[in-house]
């Protein structure tokens, strides 16, 4: 068990933004649960706001992927 | 730090080795730094998409029946698609940008598509490919917003309707989130493609242990279908804030 410990704060901190792509993953699913919700309640109109939702979802889950780049950042590049 | 990241897990092969550059003819190594005329396999791929575009809209297209062969009503469904969501997204009297953006939405598909087969390369996953996307947008945007609009683009920055005491600062938080814009449009879509293909090989990495590998392929399988679905996604999710940010340079307004 030697290691120094440059090494173990990358992989706690590649470990801690991981925690954000989670969470990322929790807008995205409020996104999606949200749209569903509406479009059974009106199914007329769901299939106008398709564009919507996925500009919601990309706007959600590009937080998330940030979160992943700089754990891959911390695992690779540093 | 990479060599042990090797041992420790026992991979015989770096997930992220799938994304390295390597010139088509000779040379090249672990830390090869192309020059900008080189050609790579990332030229390889961006070529062979553009060779796939071509015969799907140009050669398929050739014969123009009114009942259209199967990859002529593929074309014909992609061409509605892309202009449907431009007249929805960005507005009718965006029409005459829609060359741009059913190109932008072809090659993004293309090149994802073809990095899905197996021992191919995707162009997409690297950020310095969707970065000249991305920022080229940007530009675009940006320019085509002040030749239209002239000062009244910057009324983007400064709503009216806000009380006048907030205006100073929504300008400031609309200003930064203005110029993130190219930087999320363009990292979304490296980095969706990227960690998806890094998935892959990961758990492909799993199945060198015999005790899991059945449930390891299984995984690769299951998490191949979710690409085939990231890859159409994001493509699609490219293109349409392209036409959000277009949007924006129309009618700066609303």
């Amino acid at each position: 068990m030697e290691g120094n410990i440059g090494e173990l704060g990358q992989f706690m901190g590649a470990g801690l933004a991981a925690i954000g792509s989670g969470i990322a993953a929790v807008g995205v699913g409020n996104v999606a649960a949200n749209y569903l919700g509406g479009a059974l309640r009106n199914p007329s109109a769901a299939a106008s706001q398709t564009a919507t939702l996925f500009i919601g979802l990309a706007f959600a889950e590009a937080l998330g992927i940030f979160a992943f780049l700089v754990a891959l950042l911390l695992l690779f590049a540093v | 730090m990479e060599e042990t990241a090797h041992e420790a897990v026992g991979l015989t092969f770096h997930p992220l080795d799938q994304f390295a550059l390597t010139p088509l003819f000779g040379g090249g190594g672990a830390d090869y730094n192309p020059p900008f005329y080189a050609l790579t396999n990332a030229t390889l791929w961006m070529a062979l998409a553009v060779l796939g575009i071509f015969l799907l809209f140009v050669v398929s297209t050739r014969s123009r029946s009114v009942i259209p062969t199967r990859s002529q009503s593929v074309a014909e469904l992609v061409y509605s698609f892309i202009r449907k969501m431009v007249d929805d997204v960005a507005g009718h009297d965006a029409g005459r940008f829609f060359p741009l953006i059913l190109t932008l939405f072809l090659f993004i598909l293309f090149t994802n598509f073809f990095g899905l087969l197996p021992m191919s390369f995707t162009a997409t996953s690297h950020i310095a490919v969707t970065a000249v996307l991305g920022f080229g947008v940007f530009l675009f945007v940006t320019v085509l917003g002040f030749m239209l609009n002239g000062k009244k683009f910057l009324g983007l920055f400064w709503m009216t309707d806000a009380p006048l005491f907030l205006r100073p600062i929504i300008a400031v938080i609309e200003l930064i989130s203005y110029f993130v814009r190219p930087v999320s449009h363009s990292i979304r879509l490296a980095g969706n493609v990227m960690a998806g293909h890094t998935v892959i090989k990961v758990f492909a990495g799993f199945a060198q242990v015999a005790a899991i590998s059945p449930f390891a392929i299984l995984g690769v399988a299951a998490i191949y279908g979710i690409e085939i679905l990231v890859a159409g996604i994001q493509a699609y999710v490219f293109t349409i804030l392209t036409c959000v940010y277009l949007k924006d340079a129309l009618h700066p307004g609303h």
